[in-house]
């Protein structure tokens, strides 16, 4: 009995930290640009593409890849912010979930164009490879690593959000943008960082979750619905919604699976029918009009 | 101008709508055109007409009610289904089909509307994706009466009418899905200029003060949302029957995404941005996507990303524009004109 | 319109040439044999299509002047996205406005049942290569299938697995009918043999973690798993299986050829190691006919590529589309074509001796038990068994009423 548990704290854990990492870029954008930007998902397999090209077809070193693909995909992101989504801002949401659409097709050819279209994964570094054992279990070192990493990279997220000036800034333009501007808050300079760091995260999420989340041209369609049940349960322009809805999709997916396998595929439907009747805005979500 | 004047222009305004234009027949001209002199192009033909049927049924619920949903195919799949087991259990009428698949999918849009128009924004996005993918799982679950993945089979259509038995080149095919298409067409279009139509644009563009006014906002967009969702429905059971075949992905994120676009490429809230905006992609895709699919997604990546950041209003939205300056300039210069003539007769 | 056009100016070409005396032999309209390949090119399942198209297009290009006589064969291509209502109208079209004489291709089962009362309809044959539910070749008498059916991999793999050691056996699968296919045809074949199913279980195609099932796996007993999942989930799954420790375990993980697609593989890392599966065709098969594919395919395609099961079958049905026109001269009818078709054989296939059985137009063929090794610093399918000779296990078991 115990050991079900674990197992399901565990592998709901390690899902959600992927989970996590792509969609709390995501949330943070949404909540402060008010853009529905469906194609985020895009970034997220922008950085999974460029580490494995680096790690598997150049032999350079995990990490380092990680850093290079996010930083690459973050300065992709700058140059898209400025160009694409800046004219939209105060458009409609249809016009944004276009955009999105236009962006997802266009990505998905390029990957296939780039990568043809099997699946592929990052390789994992040796060292994070295999079992560690602490005693009266052994978990998958990998997972340990990215549970671990999910940790830090929500303590420092939420860190900066909570009690730095720039978090303030973000927090102040994310509920009220007009009096944010008032007080002399550079929102334009403050969107496209914030849409830089998001992105950068993204990529970082889809070059470690490859391993789980395959890197296919479909990428960006094919897990949409996961980024965005994340971010609207979790709600808007939080660090903390996204990640306790992540943990909870993570560990309702895991629980379903090994107690109620033959409920599979609806558990993910039905939660998001119950939460967003409930509570429209998400669990976490500061009420918006 | 004198207020009975802008009245009577109000009046001739709004009775304009109901008059049919010469240009409204074109789009019946090009298929007429097409069944005559491109035969051999039918079965495209009839998969655009499809097209155009389901496009035109979003453009109620999005283009006039304003209702943003990304979960369109369900209430398609729903039609399809609903006509193809009625054809394979033995009741292969093609019109009772459907008429059941109307009413399939209307229960289906009174059902989710009732629960998911309460939200709006990202979680109505969400909970009209979840509804297509509901129904896709199930559908994919129950594999004993839907065929699963591997599709409903085994269809017997009727003829039409009993007479009009459904021919390999499609002649049949194209003349019913021109038919049904026209007769919703008729609807639609007597749908959007009534009372009700103009009241749901009104709720487009301020639901608040159409409130205040004592409209009930709720009760229309539902209404709306049902109707489309039996048109859509009607456009699942027409594919259902002239393919004898039904799969799952009448049911995917694909085809509602797919519609989305066709509508909105060819302009939202116009009525016709159907007709533009299903033949143009269809068309376009068949030509293009044959040398190498991979290109064609990405240029029709970069034109919905064009299409959004200089042509909001889609093609009919670029045409109307032109329109409207080129007779901005000339409505202008009259009135400059007749500014001329009063000044100099004041002074 | 554009096709017309350039069939226009083709004829107003060749009228020119005509009067200018420049002979025109090699196309003379009645020499000229157009087959339609229809495979999903775009969308989710591009790579399945890709695979075959490579297999097909590396046929004809080394063969287009193999016929006698100004014979040619000539391949319109069209991409199908995966669609079924799409292949229908494409192969309607493919007729209609092509003229094409055979059909060819098709990615997914759903594609094959939406053509089936097409193509008897129109009296074309259709040369299916990969779509592999078992009742497909059931659907018309037009159809022939040069691919595989999941039963005649799975079901193999079950008879053979129960008589070399694996007693106990937990089953996933992935949860839509080819996954339903794989586990019956799985079952049927291990229980026959007195192998005990331990339990099941059906992953959504959704499916991204496959982790949480491994607990059930763990506390099943089991001595080994079946797997089959749809693909893009195969290196999430088998990394779950190593990663919940099953592998060091001593658990086996077995599955149909379709689990360890051969230029899949070699893009995975050491966890797919120790997979064991039941294919129809290995990369590394070193009959003469597959070491001429396999560099004939590198030097087409780059040194990194490398063909699989899928490219194998458009091959061989190319392979039969050519036999049929050299054997014919390009004269025969459809209902001729059907005959030479299903009697076909090729005794130096790349996959080695095929053949199509007669009875169900479905291939004959030896099942290769293959297991996933590192060779040179890259998984690779190594043989360990073949069984020959075997036909569709399905329709022996569900004999066709008459």
């Amino acid at each position: 009995m115990t050991d079900t548990v674990i197992s399901i704290l565990f592998s709901g854990a390690a899902f959600a930290t992927v989970l996590y990492l792509i969609s709390v870029g995501l949330s943070i954008t949404m909540g402060l640009l008010g853009i529905a930007n469906l194609a985020h998902g895009a970034f997220a397999m922008a950085g999974g593409y460029i580490a494995f090209a680096l790690v598997n077809r150049l032999g350079v070193n995990f990490f380092a890849a990680l850093l290079v693909a996010a930083v690459a995909v973050a300065a992709i992101s700058v140059v898209l912010e400025r160009l694409i989504y800046r004219p939209v801002y105060d458009a409609g949401e249809l016009e944004q979930v276009l955009l999105s659409m236009g962006l997802i097709f266009a990505s998905i050819a390029i990957a296939h164009f780039a990568f043809g279209p099997l699946p592929l994964a990052v390789n994992v570094p040796a060292s994070l490879q295999g079992q560690v054992d602490i005693g009266w279990r052994s978990f998958p070192a990998y997972r340990l690593f990215l549970i671990a990493f999910g940790l830090c990279v929500f303590v420092t997220l939420w860190f900066a959000i909570e009690r730095t000036a720039l978090g303030a800034r973000i927090r102040a333009a994310v509920d009220n943008r007009a009096m944010a501007e008032g007080v002399g808050i550079n929102t334009r300079v403050l969107f496209t960082v914030v849409f830089a760091l998001g992105s950068a995260l993204a990529a970082v999420g889809g070059a470690l979750g490859s391993e789980v989340v395959a890197l296919t041209p479909f990428y960006p369609l094919e897990y949409l619905v996961y980024f965005l049940i994340v971010v609207s349960i979790g709600g808007l322009g939080s660090v903390s919604g996204p990640a306790l809805a992540a943990l909870l999709l993570g560990f309702g997916d895991s629980a379903c699976k090994i107690l109620i396998p033959e409920f599979g595929a609806f558990f993910i439907y039905v939660a998001i029918f119950l939460v967003l009747l409930v509570r429209p805005n998400g669990l976490f979500g500061r009420a918006q009009s | 101008m004198s207020l009975q004047d802008a009245r009577n222009a109000a009046v001739e305004k709004l009775l304009s709508r109901r008059r049919l234009s010469p240009l409204e027949l074109l789009p019946w001209v090009i298929a007429l055109g097409v069944y005559f002199f491109l035969p051999q192009y039918l079965t495209l033909g009839s998969q655009i007409l499809i097209m155009v049927l389901f496009a035109l049924s979003l453009d109620i619920t999005l283009g006039y009610a304003g209702v943003i949903i990304l979960g369109h195919a369900a209430f398609y799949g729903m039609g399809a289904y609903t006509a193809g087991l009625l054809a394979v259990h033995g009741w292969g009428d093609p019109l009772i089909g459907l008429v059941a698949a109307a009413i399939a999918a209307a229960i289906l849009g009174l059902v989710s509307g009732i629960v998911i128009l309460r939200t709006t924004g990202l979680a109505l996005l969400m909970l009209g994706m979840a509804v297509a993918l509901i129904l896709y799982e199930a559908a994919n679950r129950l594999h004993d009466i839907t065929g699963g993945f591997d599709g409903l089979r085994g269809m017997t259509i009727q003829p039409i009418f009993g007479y009009f038995d459904f021919d390999f080149f499609g002649k049949t095919a194209f003349l019913y899905c021109l038919a049904v298409l026209f007769l919703a067409w008729l609807f639609v279009r007597q749908v959007v200029i009534s009372p009700f139509g103009r009241s749901l644009v009104g709720i487009q563009e301020n639901a608040d003060r159409m409130a205040a006014i004592g409209t009930p906002v709720a009760r229309r967009k539902l209404i709306a949302f049902v109707l489309s969702a039996a048109i859509a429905g009607i456009a699942g059971a027409l594919s259902a029957q002239i393919n004898q075949f039904v799969s799952l992905s009448v049911f995917s994120f694909e085809l509602s995404g797919t519609v989305l676009v066709m509508l909105v490429l060819g302009g939202a809230g116009r009525l016709y941005g159907a007709f533009v905006g299903a033949p143009l992609y269809m068309i376009a895709q068949d030509q293009f996507a044959k040398g190498d699919p991979v290109y064609w997604l990405f240029w029709l990546g970069i034109l919905l990303i064009a299409v959004v950041l200089f042509a909001r209003g889609g093609i009919l939205g670029v045409v109307d524009a032109v329109r409207e300056t080129i007779g901005r300039r000339l409505t202008g210069r009259v009135a400059v004109a007749a500014a001329d003539t009063k000044s100099s007769a004041g002074s | 319109m554009i096709e017309i056009s350039r069939r226009n100016i083709l004829t107003a070409l060749s009228t020119v040439a005509l009067l200018a005396g420049v002979p025109s032999s090699s196309y003379a309209a009645d020499k000229v044999i157009k087959v339609g390949i229809s495979l999903a090119m775009s969308g989710p399942v591009a790579a399945l299509g890709d695979s075959i198209w490579r297999g097909v297009s590396l046929y004809q290009k080394l063969h287009q002047d193999s016929l006698p006589n100004g014979l040619k064969v000539d391949v319109i291509q069209r991409d199908d996205a995966g669609n079924s209502d799409n292949i229908k109208r494409i192969a309607q079209e493919l007729v209609v406005r092509d003229g094409v004489r055979i059909l060819g291709g098709v990615a997914l089962s759903p594609q094959g049942f939406a053509l089936a009362p097409l193509v008897t309809q129109a009296k074309i044959p259709l040369v299916i290569m990969n779509a592999s539910t078992a009742s497909i070749t059931r659907g018309s008498p037009y159809i022939v299938r040069t691919s595989t059916t999941l039963w005649q991999t799975s079901y193999t793999l079950g008879k053979w697995a129960a008589k070399n050691g694996h007693k106990k056996v937990y089953t996933l699968v992935a949860d839509y009918a080819a996954g339903h296919d794989a586990e019956a045809a799985f079952m049927k074949g291990f229980t026959d043999e007195g192998g005990k199913i331990v339990g099941s279980v059906r992953a959504p195609v959704t499916t991204t973690d496959y982790l949480p099932y491994m607990q059930n796996i763990k506390n099943s007993g089991a001595d080994t798993v079946f797997m089959f999942v749809n693909a893009g989930r195969i290196n999430a799954a088998t990394t779950a299986f190593v990663g919940a420790g099953l592998k060091d375990a001593g658990l086996g993980l077995i599955g149909p050829g379709d689990v360890a697609i051969d230029d899949d593989i070699i893009n995975m890392g050491n966890n797919v190691v120790g997979l064991v599966t039941a294919g129809v065709y290995f990369a590394k098969n070193p009959v003469k006919a597959n070491v001429e594919f396999v560099s004939a395919y590198k030097k087409e395609y780059g040194p990194d590529a490398l063909p699989n099961f899928l490219s194998a079958a458009g091959w061989d049905g190319m392979a039969a589309i050519y036999d049929l026109v050299r054997s014919t001269g390009g004269n025969f009818t459809s209902d001729q074509a059907m005959q030479f078709l299903s009697h076909w054989k090729n005794p130096d296939s790349p996959r080695g001796p095929i053949a199509i059985d007669p009875e169900t137009r479905d291939i004959v063929q030896t099942v290769y038990i293959n297991r996933v090794e590192m060779v040179d610093g890259k998984p690779a399918n190594v043989n360990i068994g073949k069984i020959e000779n075997v036909k569709d296990p399905w329709k022996e078991l569900n004999p066709q009423k008459h």
